[in-house]
């Protein structure tokens, strides 16, 4: 862990992954060394599952601009499905 | 190092064994030697934060290639087994492996090659990443190493907000005590540890009057030995390793006694 950075949140879900879906407790945000991205630095993302071992967490690395997109997506899409928003379900329902 | 000629002999074991770990602790390990008496020098290689890898396998055979007994210690193997890269997501998540174990799994590694019979006495350390960190803390906080290697080694400089109770004092805080000559390298384009961070450690080296060489690259970032990553960078990685060989042969003695 070259710099330390792990975010880690409580989250209430489901994920799916090598071994089908499974309940989701946790996420942790880290910004280091990926392990597959091109970049030499990225947020990786790992969903674990505490009910099996190691290999099934669902893994992500993204690029730093491309996390910032993927932040923007669920603000917008939240924004959006909550009706908090502009372009929200109940505006685009009147 | 001696160069080889196509009518030389060469072989090597390689193979996973226990050593004994912080609180004694069995951990795995995997060590390559040459085949022959010996002596020869020793080298443990402390992973890196993506895991105990294969690029890591095969840098301690490299080490072997070249006439050392080399051990690599599974510093992550308190949090259980698994590939390589979930294991060090599971460390990553946890905030990272403490120092103090490090630091017993480093020594037991130390022990373990004092004690061959093909041993000339000598062990050096070498590390990269997170590893590179851990190399700089363990030749200051532990005797018998002859060499150190700290290869990019982010957070030796911390601030208290870093600081964790696995992570209590900054390894720049022990320079005092550092025992062995230590060589380092860096990539100017690094910001883990960025190149102000290296020129306050150098700072403090000179400080204390310690015997060091820092090597800072032009156009490298982190991680420019490792080959499949786009950091790469293959002239500063055969200087790096030309560096490295030189410096182990100068104060672990010769590593060609095949």
């Amino acid at each position: 862990m070259c710099t330390g950075i792990v975010e880690n949140t409580r989250v209430s879900g489901s994920g799916k992954g090598p071994r089908g879906w499974f309940p989701l407790d946790q996420a942790s945000v880290s910004f280091d060394h990926p392990d597959h991205a091109q970049a030499e630095r990225a947020v990786i993302i790992d969903l674990p599952n505490r009910t099996a071992g190691p290999e099934s967490r669902i893994a992500i690395e993204l690029t730093p601009e491309s996390a910032r997109d993927l932040v923007r997506a669920i603000l917008a899409s939240l924004s959006r499905g909550e009706g908090t928003g502009p372009g929200t379900r109940n505006e685009s329902a009147h | 190092m001696q160069t080889y000629r196509t009518d030389m002999y060469e072989g090597m074991i390689a193979e996973t064994v226990t050593v004994s770990g912080h609180d004694d602790t069995a951990i795995n390990a995997y060590f390559a030697r040459p085949l022959g008496q010996g002596p020869f020098p020793g080298v443990v290689l402390i992973h890196h934060a993506p895991g105990w890898d294969e690029w890591y396998r095969e840098t301690t055979r490299r080490f072997a290639h070249h006439g050392y007994l080399a051990i690599s210690p599974n510093i992550y193997q308190q949090f259980g087994h698994g590939v390589p890269e979930d294991v060090a997501a599971k460390v990553r998540a946890v905030g990272g492996v403490a120092d103090d174990d490090v630091l017993g799994d480093v020594i037991g590694s130390m022990g373990y090659l004092k004690s061959l019979p093909q041993s000339n006495g000598k062990v050096g350390i070498f590390g990269t990443c997170s590893g590179g960190r851990q190399v700089y803390l363990v030749a200051c906080r532990a005797k018998g190493f002859d060499a150190a290697v700290d290869c990019w080694g982010g957070r030796v400089v911390m601030s208290q907000q870093e600081l964790t109770p696995k992570y209590p004092v900054a390894p720049i805080d022990y320079t005092k005590d550092l025992s062995c000559p230590l060589l380092g390298l860096f990539g100017e384009e690094d910001q883990f540890p960025s190149p102000q961070q290296v020129a306050q450690n150098e700072q403090e080296l000179k400080k204390y009057g310690k015997t060091y060489e820092f090597h800072m690259y032009p156009k490298a970032g982190h991680g420019f030995f490792y080959y499949n990553r786009p950091g790469y960078r293959q002239e500063q990685a055969v200087d790096g390793w030309n560096k490295i060989w030189d410096f182990f042969e100068k104060y672990l003695g010769p590593s060609d006694n095949h």
